[in-house]
């Protein structure tokens, strides 16, 4: 009863801004993610990393995205993180053991916004985003598809609508709305850059191609907002 | 204790800078995506693509490759040796020795010569 009494006062006296963003993200989040660095500098390293490393969210993220997964998260990567944990044999080849793939944890607004302001700190690599400087411009829907397809031959590991492409790549039609062009820029110019052991290769785009590659993700980014 | 010391130093001036994959890790980490867990080319990634993967499995068309042939193909891409784009170059993956190493792992799959 005299403990009850107690609480009651400590959760009355608490500030306004109650949830600690820093504090859930250190007791149920790291366990998973990398909040501090460095990237895997090995296989067994990047193998045994069950998230996506987050230490440098705030170079990466669009921040009103990153709250409204949180609250409702929904697969990003088709065969998962670590593809090669989500195979299995099927009749015309390998497939995703869709089973196997994670549920996200799930969080409360308040909280989902608290630990969006405190990823959103993270920004190591500013070095990176300031390299890449992006032009306004565009590309009709067609030919980026041709590009990226035909071109660059990224449609081996990403989907630019859903159920078409590549698996062990992250779903690209909503990449626009998940990340901020100058990530997307740097990230296609080298993934090493960003992660050494990452399974996407450097394609050597050049700038331009590059630009053409943002722009194109954009243009496939609204559409699928607009189709929700 | 000294001798210890002295092994001790020996193990980490021996060890290189970027600790080298064996080729089967590299191979697990980056080709299975396409090439398949089998190395048969029916890897997760195939469905809609326009050309199919090689399969690693096959000793009459990996016999038709030379050393020099893979090692170029793997490092620049698919176009380097007149094949498709969806080859991807791994020169920023791997290193040379990787490389040479991911050759050799290459004909352990086929069991294959050049020219065999
Ligand atoms: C059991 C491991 C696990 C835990 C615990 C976990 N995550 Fe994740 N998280 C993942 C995985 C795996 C993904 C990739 C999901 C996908 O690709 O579909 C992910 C994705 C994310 C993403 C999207 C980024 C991206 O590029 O995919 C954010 C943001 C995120 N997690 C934040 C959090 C926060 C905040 C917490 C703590 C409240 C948390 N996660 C706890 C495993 C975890
Ligand atoms: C061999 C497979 C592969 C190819 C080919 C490939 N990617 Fe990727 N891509 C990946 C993987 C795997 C990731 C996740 C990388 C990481 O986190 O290190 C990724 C990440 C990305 C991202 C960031 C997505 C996110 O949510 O983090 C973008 C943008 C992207 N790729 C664009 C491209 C473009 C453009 C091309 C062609 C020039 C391309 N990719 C070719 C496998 C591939």
């Amino acid at each position: 009863m005299k403990r009850l009494f107690i609480l009651a006062v400590l959760f009355s006296s608490a500030p306004v801004l109650a949830v600690d963003g820093m504090a859930i993200l250190q007791r149920d989040c790291a366990v998973c993610h990398s909040l501090t660095g460095p990237a895997a500098q090995t296989l067994k390293d990047a193998w045994s990393r069950k998230g996506p490393d987050l230490f440098y969210a705030g170079n990466k993220y669009r921040a009103e995205w990153m709250t409204a997964w949180l609250q409702k998260p929904q697969a990003i990567r088709p065969a998962g993180l670590n593809y090669g944990e989500h195979l299995k044999a099927g009749v015309k080849g390998d497939e995703v053991d869709t089973a196997t793939l994670p549920l996200h944890p799930v969080l409360a607004k308040a909280d989902a916004v608290a630990v969006t302001a405190e990823l959103m700190k993270l920004k190591p690599h500013d070095d990176l985003i300031s390299k890449e400087k992006l032009e306004s411009g565009s590309i009709s829907k067609q030919m980026g598809e041709m590009a990226f397809d035909k071109f660059y031959g990224c449609l081996a590991c990403h989907q630019i609508e859903p159920e078409f492409g590549g698996f062990s790549g992250p779903e690209l039609y909503t990449a626009a709305q998940r990340l901020q062009p100058e990530f997307m820029a740097s990230l296609i110019r080298s993934p090493q850059a960003w992660n050494p052991k990452s399974w996407m290769p450097n394609k050597q785009l050049t700038d331009m191609g590059i630009q053409k590659m943002v722009r194109y993700l954009d243009v496939i980014g609204k559409e699928s907002a607009n189709a929700k | 204790m000294r001798n210890r010391f002295w092994l001790l130093a020996l193990i980490f001036a021996a060890s290189p800078l970027q600790a080298q994959e064996l080729a089967a890790d590299n191979y697990r980490a980056y080709c299975v995506q396409c090439h398949g867990m089998e190395g048969n080319g029916k890897g997760v990634n195939i469905r809609d693509m326009a050309v199919q993967p090689r399969d690693h499995t096959d000793a009459k068309s990996m016999s038709g490759r030379s050393d020099e042939a893979l090692f170029k193909v793997i490092k620049e891409g698919g176009p380097a040796i007149d094949k498709s784009v969806l080859m991807p170059p791994w020169g920023d993956t791997l290193s040379d020795e990787e490389i040479r190493d991911m050759v050799l792992h290459l004909r352990t799959l086929c069991k294959c010569k050049f020219g065999s």
